[in-house]
């Protein structure tokens, strides 16, 4: 594999972990729900995943574990934000606080060691041995094929059903929604939850397939970046593939001129994802300045059906 | 005012809530129901673990409260959370987010560290003021560094102020791994020891530092400003109206841009104190998170510059109490699973206040 080759492989495998996180972001942002708590949910997905896969040895289960755990969180954001109308940025922290301390907790007794094998991958005969395209696709995890179809079905799902409408239309404007009776609250609990089981379950791609074993707030800001990426891709499953992708490939890109040269200490590189996060948002904030960003239009605000006029 | 009513399964009671003006008194009740409540609610965790909660919080209180020597250790621990708290209540007072008091910290020790690296012929007296300027500045311009992708970028500051944590620390990192590391050192990240003038004295039993005063000093300050002062007031009024504020002709861009110098240039002052008066070097993980522990003291003292002396001792003594149940087996994180908790039981009851709930004998017995 030549250098470029490499880095794409090396994107796809680090941008995986980010899609899944800015999809379950868009999920609860376009309903209205920002969902602040992506890195807690996440490292508790990863921990609860690692957990169930060292006792019982099934990659399923260990998956639907860290769904479930995510959508844990979920309701209780929604029990915080949407029924208790409670500030979404402080209920965000305080899942992330709760869950960095909770997952260094559980995660104690296998802080350091190996990750069990366990989710497989899908070898395709003649993909394969393509030039490039096989060193992609050729023999890939299923979760990434199946982050590839979630990227499909959302699109469509968001765009092209009477389901996405409904959640655009409480996304926009509750009071509107509400009066063509769709229940606000219902919608709004629903895809706050399902957008949790994907960060759930990106903790556990992090975990199982992408890190060789579990540490103790081993997301490192991943969670944070995705909440960024969700405005990067202005609220759109396709665009957050790409930008995960991107991603992606400067976090590799710093191992990668680890590996080449040594002229920049490898604390600078690490530094690039987060100066990175900054500046590109930065861009799209200039380029927003006389244009809609693209962000649902009631996001952050809890809705009140007694004061609707 | 609508009121609600659901009769509880069985039929005897039914709840009753309807909606008024939070009381001023419900904020305290809430605090403290708060704590006890994350209290419990860990309970659970630790009993899951295979150890008795009652005897965890117990050695925990004792261990933070119990004896003089842990008493001074819960105060060192308390004088960053102080000075963060401070800070990022400044920040909250406007609703500005600002999460990244631990990358604020992390700089405001580097350049007090920087002083005495790079300046070591100053007149000995003039050190510590001048490590205390540098580490305020440095936090500050951090601050601002959050700030102004905020106000002239759209940039969410949430996420901005978070990914200055992670640079600064990987700095931090780079800097006592690398060139500041201590040649004698035995190979310990660390900068060599600083002289004794370089060092906030210490007082008392323990390690107790001066810094103690800086925090004291900090709370008065921000006494002053938000509740003696026009600008305090112009603050107060952008918190809680931003678009009344901006009638008024409050500039809010220049408020942000102030509030996160002074928000970051508190958390730098406690990373300067931390090094002059605790560790004495700049080291590896010189904070073990007071940045983002001093959000849960800011929002325990709902930004009450007094209520922010006692949560500050409060969480400083929750630190040093999972220290020492750390010796009976469960992780130092317990700490972090109880501030967690508190934060929520904070936020679902702050909703509540708006709620006056009674339970009430239902009319007729047995229900419907």
């Amino acid at each position: 594999m030549d250098f470029i080759t490499a880095l794409l492989v090396a994107a796809l495998s680090a941008g995986t972990p980010l899609l899944f996180a800015t999809l379950g972001g868009i999920l609860s942002e376009r309903c209205g729900v920002i969902f602040l708590g992506t890195e807690g949910a996440m490292l508790m997905g990863a921990v609860v995943s690692i957990m169930t896969l060292s006792r019982t040895g099934s990659w399923p289960l260990a998956v639907v574990m860290a769904m479930l755990v995510g959508a844990a969180f979920g309701v209780l954001h929604g029990v915080l934000c949407v029924s208790l109308k409670a500030n979404q940025t402080v209920s965000g922290m305080a899942i992330t606080l709760f869950g960095t301390g909770l997952s260094a907790f559980l995660g104690k007794p296998y802080a350091g060691l190996p990750v069990p094998a366990g989710i497989p991958k899908l070898n395709i005969p003649v993909l394969q041995d393509v030039p490039v395209i096989g060193d992609l696709f050729g023999s890939q995890n299923v979760l990434v094929w199946a982050s590839f179809m979630l990227v499909i079905a959302m699109q469509a799902y968001i765009y092209r059903t009477g389901w996405g409408l409904k959640l655009r239309a409480v996304g926009d404007s509750p009071s509107t929604a509400d009066a063509m009776g769709i229940q606000v609250a219902a919608v709004r609990y629903g895809h706050v939850v399902a957008g949790a089981m994907l960060i759930g379950l990106s903790g556990a791609y992090l975990v199982l397939v992408f890190s060789p074993n579990w540490m103790e707030g081993m997301t490192a800001g991943r969670g944070w970046i995705a909440v960024a990426l969700v405005i990067f891709a202005r609220w759109n499953p396709v665009r957050a593939l790409l930008g995960a992708y991107l991603f992606g490939a400067f976090e590799a890109l710093g191992y990668r001129i680890q590996t080449v040269t040594d002229a920049v200490p490898p604390y600078f590189l690490k530094m690039l994802p987060y100066l990175i996060t900054i500046l590109v948002l930065m861009i799209i904030g200039w380029n927003n300045r006389r244009k809609p960003s693209g962000q649902p239009q009631s996001l952050g605000a809890p809705y009140y059906r007694e004061q609707r006029t | 005012m609508n009121s609600k009513a659901v009769v509880i399964p069985g039929g005897k009671y039914r709840l009753e809530w309807s909606s008024r003006a939070a009381s001023a008194s419900s904020g305290l009740i809430v605090s403290v129901a708060s704590v006890v409540l994350a209290l419990l609610f860990s309970g659970v965790f630790i009993a899951l673990n295979g150890l008795n909660p009652v005897f965890v919080f117990e050695t925990m209180a004792r261990g933070a409260f119990g004896t003089a020597g842990g008493l001074s250790e819960t105060l060192v621990k308390a004088i960053p959370l102080l000075l963060c708290g401070l800070g990022v209540s400044f920040a909250y007072r406007i609703s500005i987010w600002n999460i990244g008091a631990e990358g604020q910290f992390v700089v405001g020790a580097i350049a007090a560290t920087a002083v005495t690296i790079y300046f070591p012929g100053m007149p000995h007296w003039s050190y510590l003021p001048v490590m205390f300027s540098a580490g305020a500045l440095a936090g500050g311009v951090w601050g601002l560094l959050a700030a102004v992708p905020r106000t002239h970028f759209q940039v969410n500051e949430l996420i901005s102020s978070l990914m200055l944590n992670y640079i600064a620390l990987l700095l931090l990192d780079y800097l006592v791994f690398g060139p500041w590391k201590d040649p004698a050192g035995f190979n310990f990240p660390g900068t060599p020891m600083f002289e004794t003038w370089m060092q906030l004295a210490t007082f008392g039993t323990g390690r107790l530092h001066l810094g103690l005063f800086i925090g004291l000093g900090g709370v008065l300050v921000y006494w002053l400003i938000m509740y003696r002062m026009k600008w305090g007031y112009e603050l107060r009024l952008l918190g809680a109206n931003p678009e009344a504020a901006r009638h008024a002709g409050i500039s809010v861009t220049k408020q942000i841009l102030l509030v996160m110098l002074i928000s970051g240039g508190l958390a730098g002052a406690a990373g300067m104190a931390e090094v002059s008066g605790v560790s004495h070097r700049l080291m590896y993980s010189i904070s073990p998170g007071y940045g983002y522990t001093a959000i849960i003291v800011a929002w325990l003292a709902k930004l009450n510059p007094w209520g922010l002396i006692v949560s500050s001792v409060l969480c400083g003594g929750v630190i040093v109490g999972g220290y020492s149940v750390q010796m009976i087996g469960l992780p130092a994180s317990m700490s972090l699973i109880v501030q967690g908790s508190i934060l929520f039981f904070l936020i679902g009851g702050e909703q509540l206040r708006s709620y006056r709930v009674r339970l009430r004998l239902t009319s007729k017995p047995g229900g419907e």
